[in-house]
C-alpha cells in the first residue's frame, strides 16, 4: 500500500508517494536524497536520526513519514545559513572538538539544538542528562558538553535561531 | 612555532565542515544507478547443521532479485575467510585453523552466522523476501563460553579442533618463575574475568559491490579501517580477483575502534553478488546485526600470581589465560591474547621473570578480535589490580608499591623478560604529575567526608604502558604475522605549489585531514590550506596498511615524513639548478631554499612549478616533476605510557558508583595536535569507564543465545553516566626511533581507564573485606557484594 506525504523539509515543500510504513528517517534518506541523518540502532536508543519536527526533536527511525505529515522538518542539512554560514551551534561543536567519527553528530546537534530551545542557560548536568538519549562512541561527551554549553551562549549572543522560528 | 597551523597547534579539525552539515559521505549514504539491495539470512541457532534452504516462497516476494547461498558460492570456488596471523602452541604445532565461509555450508556456528543472502530492489523487500527463506536445522549442542568450551565432553565447534582448542601458548621463562617463586616471601594472587565487549561503532557495518562487466573491474566500497587488506584478503583469497581489477574504497567511516579492521563475510558476498546479479549490492547492518556479527572484543578469564621479597619487589609474575576466540578465527584474532598481550605483562615494572600460558578455544559465539587496546588493556587491567592486591598483602600505599617497582627512566632502553623494549618512558613523573591533581594527601579527608553522608569513596590507580606503532614487519613476521605492517605515503606537490598528500593511514574519527596536513605545512612552510590528505581508496593510493594499534601518526606519519624528505632532496636539485650553485651550497629552512651566504633563494612553490615546466633542465641528471613515495617499516614498537587516577563515590543504599573525579597523565611523546589528541584520551577513557562499570556482552552458556544484542540490554556509557576529566600530557621522553618522536594515542585511554576505575571500586569496598569484583560494577553487582559481606543485612 502507497499514499502521498507532503511535508517542509528544510524549508521546500515536498511530496512523494511512498508505502505507508516508510519510516521518516527512510523518507528523508532515501526518498529525498538528505543522507546527513544517520541510523545508528534499531531500538530508538542512539539519537543519530533526531531531526525537528516543527522545531522539537524526534527520532526519525521512530516515526512513520506519514506522521509528519503536513509539519516542517528541520535536518542538518538544513541548519546552516543559506550562505554556509554554521548555525552557533554547529560552530561551538566544530570550535570545541565535539565530534571525532561525525556519524553521531547530526543527532547530537539537532538535539543540543532542542535542548538550547527548551534551556537558554543549561549547567553541565542538564546539558548530559538532556543529551543521555544520543550516543556518541567516539569523544567521552567531555567536548559535546562544551560545545553546547558554548552553543547555547552563541545562540543566546546573537539570538539566531532559525529552526524555532520555522 | 613559526606555522601558525603547525605542529603543536590545536589547529580546528578541516573535516568538520562536512561532518556538522551532513555532507559527509558514508557506505549507506551511496546510492548507485539500478542498485540493489541486499539482506543476509542468518542462523538463530549458536550451532546447527543445515539440512536445507527452501527459498521458493522469498523468490515471490515483489522485488525479489536473487537468494544466494553457500552453494552457490562453492559452486563459484569462493574460498574462506583468510586469518593473517599464525600462533604455534607450545609443542610447536601450528594453530587450528578451520575454515570459514561468507555463507556457511554445511554448519552453522553462531547465532548470526550467514546462511543465505537475499537481493531485492529495495531494502524493505528484501528483508520481508528474508523472513519467508525457510533453513531446515538440526540443532546441535553448543559451547556458550570459554570456561564451558573446556569442560571434559563439551561439544566441538569445529571436529578438527580437539577440546575446542585453537591454540596453547605460553611466552617467558618458566623456570626462572618457579624457582622465584620457591623463594618469595610474600605472593599476591588474583583471578579474574576480563568480560566480552561489543565495540559499537556508532556507523553500523556496511558494504556495497559494483561490477563492471566492460572491463572486469570489480569496487567495492566497505565501513574498513584498511581497505588494501580488505583488497588483499578478499581478493586473493576470497574471491579470486586479482588487485588490478579490484578497487576497495572505505568512504567516511563512522568508527571503528577494530572492529572495521577485519575483513567480513559481508563484504564477499557484495562484491560476488554484483557480478551474479549484473547490478551493483548493497548491504547495511542493523544494529541487531551488529551486535551478532561484529567481532567482539576482550572474553578472558585469567589466574595471576606475583612473588615478591621482604619489601615489596616484584620478582616474578605467573599468569595464565583462557581466551575465548568465538566461532571462527577473525583476521588477526590469534594474535590479541598472545604478543598484543602477555608481551605487555611486565607492564612499568622491572619485573624480572614473567611466564604467560594462554590456551585459546572456539565457542559457539561471534568471533572475537581487536577493540580498542586489544590485549593491552587486558593486560593492563590483570597487572593493574593484582599491584593493587599485592598492596594489601604488604599493607603498602598503592602508589608507593608502584613506585618502587617501576622500571626506572635510567633503564632505558629497558628489555623486558617478555619479548619487548621500550625505548623511553618516565614512569614516575607521570605519577609525579598525577599526585598533586587528584590531592592525593587530602583523599582521607574526603572519604571521610563521603562517609559523614553514608556514602563510600575510593581511589584507584593505573600506571599502563602499551605498544602502538604497529609494527617492525620484522618483529611481527617472526610472531606469527602473515602481513608486513609499514605504512605509505606519497607528497605530491603540484605545479602551482599545492599539495596532495596520499597515506595509507585511514581515519575514521581521528583527523588525520587536518593533522597530517598541519605536518606537512610545518615542513614546507606553506598554508595548510594548500594541503589535502587523500585516503582510504586503493585506486588512489601506494598499498597502505590502515589505522589500527594508534598507529596512524607512528607509522603513517613518519611514511609522509620520509616521503617529505625524499621532495626536499629532489627539490634541493632543482634548487641549485635555478640557481646556478653547488647541491652542497644549497640550504633548506620552511620551505626556502638558499644559496649558502647569498640572498638568492627560492620558494617551494617557484621550485614546483619548475619541476613541471621544465624547458632547460639536464635531463640526463634530473627528472621533472616533484612527486614522491616512501613507505616507512618502524625499527621497534612505540610505547604510550601514563598514569590514571579514578575517584569515586558509592551508594551502598542502591550500589550506584558515580564517578567524581577522573585524571589522566599520559607520555605520547611529541604531539602534533594537542586538541585532537585530548579528544582521543577522553573518548578512549569512556569507552575504558563503560566496560568498568557498564558493558557486558552476555552469551546465554548452554545455547550459545546472546542476551544483550541491543542498546536495551547492552548498556553504553551515556553523557550523564560519566564526568569531565582532567587531561595532561608531558612531551618530554619523545620516540626514540621515528622521526616525528611520536608513540600514539588512540587507545591509552581505554587501556588505563578500567583498570582505575575498577581500583576505585574495589578501594571504596574495601571496608567491607571486599579484594576484587569483576567487571562491570553494575548496582546490583556492587549492592549484592555490599549485602553478602554485611553478616547483619545477610541475615535479614
Amino acid at each position: 500500500m502507497s499514499c502521498t506525504v507532503s511535508m517542509t523539509v528544510n524549508g521546500k515543500t515536498v511530496s512523494r508517494e511512498v508505502e505507508e510504513r516508510t519510516l521518516l528517517v527512510a523518507f528523508l534518506r532515501e526518498h529525498l536524497g538528505l543522507t546527513g541523518t544517520h541510523v545508528g540502532c534499531d531500538t530508538s536508543q542512539c539519537g543519530a536520526c533526531v531531526v525537528l519536527v516543527d522545531g522539537r526533536s524526534v527520532k526519525s527511525c521512530t516515526a512513520l513519514a506519514v506522521q509528519a505529515d503536513g509539519a516542517a522538518v528541520t535536518t542538518i542539512e538544513g541548519l546552516a545559513a543559506a550562505d554556509g554560514t554554521l548555525h552557533p551551534m554547529q560552530a561551538a561543536f566544530r570550535e570545541h572538538h565535539g565530534l571525532q567519527c561525525g556519524f553521531c553528530t547530526p543527532g547530537m546537534v539537532m538535539s543540543a539544538v532542542d535542548l538550547v530551545r527548551e534551556n537558554p542557560n543549561p549547567t553541565e548536568a542538564e546539558i548530559r542528562e538532556g543529551l543521555e538519549g544520543n550516543i556518541c562512541r567516539c569523544t567521552g561527551y567531555h567536548n559535546i558538553v562544551k560545545a553546547v554549553k558554548a552553543g547555547a551562549e552563541a545562540m543566546a549572543g546573537t539570538q539566531a535561531t532559525p529552526v524555532a522560528a520555522e | 612555532m613559526a606555522n601558525p597551523n603547525g605542529i603543536g597547534a590545536s589547529v580546528r579539525r578541516r573535516e568538520d565542515q562536512r561532518f556538522l552539515t551532513g555532507r559527509g559521505n558514508y557506505t549507506d549514504d551511496f546510492k548507485r544507478p539500478n542498485m540493489t539491495h541486499a539482506v543476509h539470512v542468518r542462523s538463530p541457532y549458536a550451532h546447527a547443521r543445515i539440512l536445507g534452504i527452501d527459498f521458493t516462497d522469498a523468490l515471490a516476494i515483489p522485488g525479489v532479485v536473487a537468494v544466494l547461498t553457500g552453494a552457490d558460492m562453492e559452486a563459484d570456488k569462493v574460498g574462506s575467510l583468510p586469518c593473517g596471523w599464525q600462533i604455534h602452541s607450545k609443542d610447536g604445532s601450528p594453530m587450528k585453523e578451520p575454515p570459514h565461509y561468507p555463507l556457511a555450508r554445511d554448519r552453522v556456528r553462531y547465532v548470526g552466522d550467514a546462511v543465505a543472502v537475499v537481493i531485492a530492489e529495495t531494502r524493505e523487500q528484501a528483508r520481508d523476501a528474508a523472513e519467508m527463506v525457510v533453513v531446515d536445522y538440526e540443532e546441535l549442542p553448543a559451547v556458550g563460553s570459554s570456561t564451558r568450551a573446556i569442560a571434559g565432553g563439551a561439544p566441538l565447534v569445529h571436529d578438527d579442533a580437539p577440546d575446542n582448542v585453537c591454540y596453547d601458548w605460553h611466552l617467558g621463562d618458566q623456570a626462572a618463575v618457579d624457582a622465584a617463586f620457591a623463594n618469595a616471601a610474600h605472593v599476591a594472587k588474583i583471578d579474574l574475568v576480563n568480560q566480552r565487549l561489543v565495540p559499537n561503532a556508532m556507523e553500523p557495518r556496511a558494504a556495497m559491490g559494483e561490477y563492471d562487466q566492460s572491463t572486469g573491474e570489480y569496487t567495492l566500497t566497505t565501513t574498513s579501517q584498511n581497505p588494501h587488506v580488505t583488497r588483499l584478503l578478499m581478493g586473493a583469497f576470497v574471491l579470486g580477483i586479482p588487485e588490478h581489477k579490484l578497487r576497495v574504497v572505505a568512504p567516511d567511516v563512522g568508527g571503528g575502534f577494530g572492529s572495521k579492521i577485519f575483513h567480513y563475510g559481508e563484504e564477499a558476498v557484495v562484491t560476488w553478488a554484483a557480478r551474479k546479479v549484473g547490478r551493483p549490492v548493497k548491504w547495511t547492518a542493523d544494529r541487531s546485526e551488529s551486535f551478532l556479527t561484529d567481532a567482539h572484543g576482550r572474553d578472558h578469564v585469567s589466574h595471576a600470581e606475583l612473588a615478591m621479597d621482604a619489601d615489596g619487589n616484584f620478582l616474578a609474575l605467573r599468569v595464565s589465560t583462557l581466551a575465548n576466540l568465538g566461532a571462527y578465527l577473525s583476521t588477526f584474532a590469534p594474535s590479541i591474547p598472545t604478543y598484543l598481550y602477555a608481551t605487555l605483562l611486565a607492564g612499568q615494572y622491572k619485573t624480572p621473570a614473567i611466564y604467560a600460558e594462554v590456551k585459546a578455544v572456539f565457542t559457539n559465539t561471534a568471533p572475537v578480535d581487536a577493540y580498542r587496546g586489544a590485549g593491552r588493556p587486558e593486560a593492563c587491567y590483570l597487572i593493574e589490580r593484582l599491584v593493587d592486591v599485592a598492596a594489601g598483602v604488604m599493607g603498602m600505599d598503592k602508589t608507593e608499591i608502584r613506585r618502587r617497582n617501576f622500571v626506572p627512566k635510567e633503564a632505558m632502553p629497558y628489555q623486558t623478560p617478555v619479548a619487548l623494549q621500550y625505548d623511553t618512558g618516565d614512569f614516575a613523573k607521570n605519577l609525579d604529575i598525577a599526585l598533586p591533581l587528584v590531592d592525593y594527601p587530602g583523599f582521607q579527608q574526603r572519604r571521610a567526608e563521603s562517609k559523614a553522608r553514608g556514602k563510600l569513596r575510593g581511589i584507584g590507580f593505573a600506571t599502563y604502558i602499551e605498544a602502538c606503532g604497529i609494527a617492525p614487519s620484522n618483529v611481527a613476521g617472526a610472531l606469527g604475522a602473515r602481513a608486513g605492517l609499514y605504512e605509505c605515503a606519497e607528497v605530491r606537490f603540484h605545479p602551482t605549489g599545492s599539495v596532495t598528500v596520499f597515506t595509507g593511514s585511514h581515519s575514521h574519527g581521528q583527523g588525520h585531514e587536518t593533522t597530517f596536513a598541519q605536518i606537512v605545512a610545518e615542513r614546507f612552510g606553506i598554508p595548510i590550506e594548500n594541503v589535502e590528505i587523500v585516503h582510504g581508496d586503493t585506486n588512489k593510493i601506494p598499498f597502505g596498511m590502515g589505522t589500527y594499534g594508534s598507529r596512524s601518526l607512528a607509522v603513517g606519519g613518519s611514511a609522509l615524513v620520509k616521503a617529505m624528505d625524499k621532495v626536499e632532496r629532489k627539490a634541493k636539485k632543482i634548487a641549485a639548478h635555478m640557481l646556478e650553485a653547488a647541491e652542497t651550497d644549497i640550504e633548506v629552512k620552511d620551505g626556502r631554499f638558499t644559496v649558502a651566504g647569498t640572498d638568492k633563494s627560492l620558494g617551494i612553490g617557484e621550485i614546483a612549478l619548475q619541476a613541471y615546466v621544465p624547458h632547460n633542465f639536464p635531463l640526463d641528471e634530473l627528472e621533472p616533476g616533484l612527486d614522491e613515495q616512501a613507505f616507512y617499516d618502524p625499527k621497534n614498537f612505540t610505547y604510550p605510557n601514563g598514569c590514571h587516577v579514578c575517584e569515586l563515590e558509592i551508594d551502598p543504599d542502591t550500589g550506584v558508583t558515580t564517578i567524581v573525579s577522573f585524571a589522566a597523565v599520559d607520555d605520547f611523546g611529541n604531539v602534533i595536535n594537542p586538541l585532537i589528541v585530548e579528544g582521543q584520551v577522553h573518548g578512549g577513557l569512556v569507552q575504558g569507564i563503560g566496560q568498568a562499570l557498564y558493558e557486558n556482552c552476555v552469551y546465554d552458556e548452554e545455547s550459545g543465545q546472546l542476551v544483550t544484542g541491543s542498546y536495551m540490554d547492552y548498556c553504553m556509557p551515556r553523557a550523564d553516566d560519566v564526568p569531565s576529566f582532567t587531561v595532561r600530557y608531558h612531551e618530554d621522553q619523545p620516540c626514540t626511533h621515528n622521526p616525528l618522536g611520536v608513540k600514539g594515542c588512540g587507545e591509552a585511554g581505554t587501556i588505563g581507564a578500567a583498570a582505575a576505575v575498577m581500583n576505585a571500586v574495589v578501594d571504596a569496598l574495601s571496608e567491607y573485606g571486599v579484594t576484587h569484583m569483576d567487571m562491570p560494577a553494575t548496582p546490583e553487582k556492587v549492592w549484592r557484594t555490599i549485602r553478602d559481606a554485611t553478616p547483619a543485612i545477610a541475615a535479614e
